[in-house]
């Protein structure tokens, strides 16, 4: 069975992004840019899977700017097999990256597609579900744990109550939440590995997708700031304190 | 404009998420509520009745039950031709659905709105609640979902919506296995007034239930956690607070041995009043903490409890 991965190259977790002064968007100039987490857990996934022979091979694609090649070489050091890298400068939404993905999936005929549930720049959560609806194909989001058995896989999922099992005839799609695993570092053998295996250039042209967004942003502002309050000296004034707030007879 | 918005129901019960959602709803249009569920009469009795509700449409059937978005996807297009938006808590229900819906009609999903500025023009966070941007969309229908802490809740009486059943099938794509679903006396952390939330510092699964347990049982308090504290097993996943985890704005929320990334205060920094309680006098929790304590939560946490 083959597994499809998508990546996308965001700003690192690590970063404290800053609103560019004319409201037009969070300035990425000279900012640190690594794999969406949720999508570094991904492909551990399927590295997993293919560890415990339930994939063949595993194919790494991400929807993005040139500079994105870098996040491929990082799923391939990791231990994706080859890439695609569909190049484009404008934004993409997940709505149109879901349409390139499903052209790919229809070319790849893979048996899983493995995304992250969401990506901390944009924080839509949408793609997964979306390429799921467009392949017609069942969906365990914000997996926690996945089981492949024969022509179907298990996926554990967190909700909000707590976990819930469902299971997909395959081909399905899998989005991980952040407990699915522990995604590896790639060792240095496997960063020169990584360098000489296959990285496909194509572009949303190539899939016949047009990436026109539908949404357009007016402005983008910095949140409301809270100030630092009060440092309180010990327990018995925190007490008066909730006293006054009136949650504490 | 007539919208449709996804009821979130629970053992017979409107969920508030649903009545959050009514209310980004009804600033876009006439409210339609969609009751999904198997043996959900009841549920779609008590949505009827909530402020401002025109129609229930109800899908009771066993390919409901579980809201498998396999199922309820295309029943919510099959209804779309007569709608102009599909409206959903940001729920894990809503989550899992609304995508699916958008993609079968086409259109650009908006996420996790926090206001209605015109008909297609929203409000929404980005990066981690770091930034807002307000979008406009260019599509004809909306799919929208709800920050439910966004909107004040629609009053559960007052309303008479007429009750209209539909149905939908089992695509046979997907089926329900099972449910670990945690049962609690305490407040929910999405509607709990109090919230206290423990983190990495409480060293395992034992201390933080001797030690925020009891705190949060003097204040009537839900329990929250962060992701580190949740990773390490102290605390199950439904309790994570953040930025992919549970948003929450209580009155007070009570932080203790959390450190406050980024990722955490995406979930919690609209709270009224935040306390926090940490060892480390720089802790960045600090910057949004209205009353702090710096101290050993081990130490501080006990006494407080005791002297409540
Ligand atoms: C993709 C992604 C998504 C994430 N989503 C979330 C999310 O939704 N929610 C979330 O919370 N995190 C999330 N995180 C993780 C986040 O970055 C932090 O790692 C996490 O919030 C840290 O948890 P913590 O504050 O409990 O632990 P730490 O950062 O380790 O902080 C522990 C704190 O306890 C204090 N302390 C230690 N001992 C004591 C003591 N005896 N008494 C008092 N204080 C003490 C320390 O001074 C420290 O400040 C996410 C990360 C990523 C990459």
């Amino acid at each position: 069975m083959k597994v499809l991965v998508p990546v996308k190259r965001v700003i690192d977790y690590n970063v404290k992004p800053r609103v560019k002064m004319d409201g037009t968007g969070v300035d990425l100039a000279n900012v640190k840019m690594s794999m969406n987490p949720f999508d570094e857990i991904a492909v551990e996934e399927a590295i997993r899977l293919r560890e415990k022979g339930a994939a063949t091979e595993i194919v790494a694609v991400s929807v993005g700017p040139q500079k994105a090649q870098e996040t491929l070489r990082t799923a391939l050091a990791m231990g994706a097999d080859r890439a695609i890298l569909v190049m484009t400068d404008d934004e993409v939404e997940p709505l149109a990256v879901a349409k390139i993905l499903k052209a790919i999936a229809d070319e790849e005929a893979p048996g899983l597609v493995i995304l992250g549930k969401q990506a901390i720049d944009d924080d839509s959560n949408q793609t997964g579900q979306m390429l799921a609806a467009l392949l017609g194909w069942g969906q365990g989001t914000f997996a926690s744990k996945v089981e492949v058995t024969g022509d179907a896989v298990a996926v554990t999922r967190e909700v909000d109550g707590g976990l819930e099992t469902v299971s997909l005839k395959l081909p399905a799609i899998v989005t991980t939440d952040l407990r699915l695993n522990e995604p590896r570092y790639a060792s240095l053998p496997n960063i020169m590995k990584a360098k000489s295996k296959p990285l496909l250039q194509k572009t949303p042209a190539d899939y016949g997708v047009e990436t026109t967004p539908r949404l357009k942003t007016l402005k983008v502002v910095e949140p409301a700031k809270r100030s630092a309050g009060i440092k309180v000296a010990g327990v018995d004034e925190l007490v008066a304190k909730l006293k006054a707030l009136g949650v504490a007879a | 404009m007539s919208v449709l918005v996804w009821v979130e129901h629970e053992a017979g019960a409107v969920k508030d998420a649903t009545l959050s959602t009514v209310t980004a709803a009804s600033q876009l249009g006439d409210v339609h509520l969609l009751v999904a569920g198997a043996g959900v009469g009841s549920v779609a009795e008590a949505a009827a009745k909530i402020a401002g509700v025109a129609k229930v449409v109800v899908l009771d059937d066993a390919a409901f039950e579980h809201a498998l978005p396999e199922n309820v996807a295309p029943a919510i297009v099959a209804m779309m031709a007569d709608h102009d938006a599909f409206v959903a808590p940001a729920t894990s229900n809503g989550k899992n659905i609304a995508p699916r819906v958008a993609a079968l009609l086409d259109v650009m999903q908006i996420s996790d709105i926090l206001s209605v500025e015109g008909p297609d023009t929203f409000t929404r966070p980005i990066y981690a609640g770091n930034a807002i941007a307000t979008v406009q969309s260019a599509d004809s229908k909306k799919v929208i979902t709800v920050r439910g802490t966004a909107f004040e809740k629609a009053a559960r009486e007052g309303g008479s919506g007429v009750i209209e059943a539909a149905t939908g099938s089992d695509a046979g794509l997907s089926s329900f296995v099972g449910a670990e679903i945690a049962k609690s006396e305490r407040p929910e952390l999405t509607s709990a007034k109090i919230i206290v939330s423990g983190g990495r510092a409480l060293a395992s699964a034992e201390q933080f239930h001797e030690v925020i347990d009891p705190l949060a049982d003097k204040l009537g308090a839900g329990v929250g956690a962060s992701r580190a504290a949740v990773d390490a097993g102290y605390a199950p996943n439904d309790y994570q607070v953040g930025q992919t985890g549970k948003i929450v704005a209580p009155e007070v929320y009570v932080a203790v041995g959390i450190s406050g990334a980024i990722q955490h205060l995406a979930g919690m920094k609209d709270s009224k009043t935040i306390i926090a309680i940490n060892k480390d006098e720089d802790a960045p929790i600090f910057q949004v903490a209205d009353i702090g304590l710096v101290g050993d939560l081990f130490k501080i946490v006990p006494e407080l409890t005791g002297k409540l």
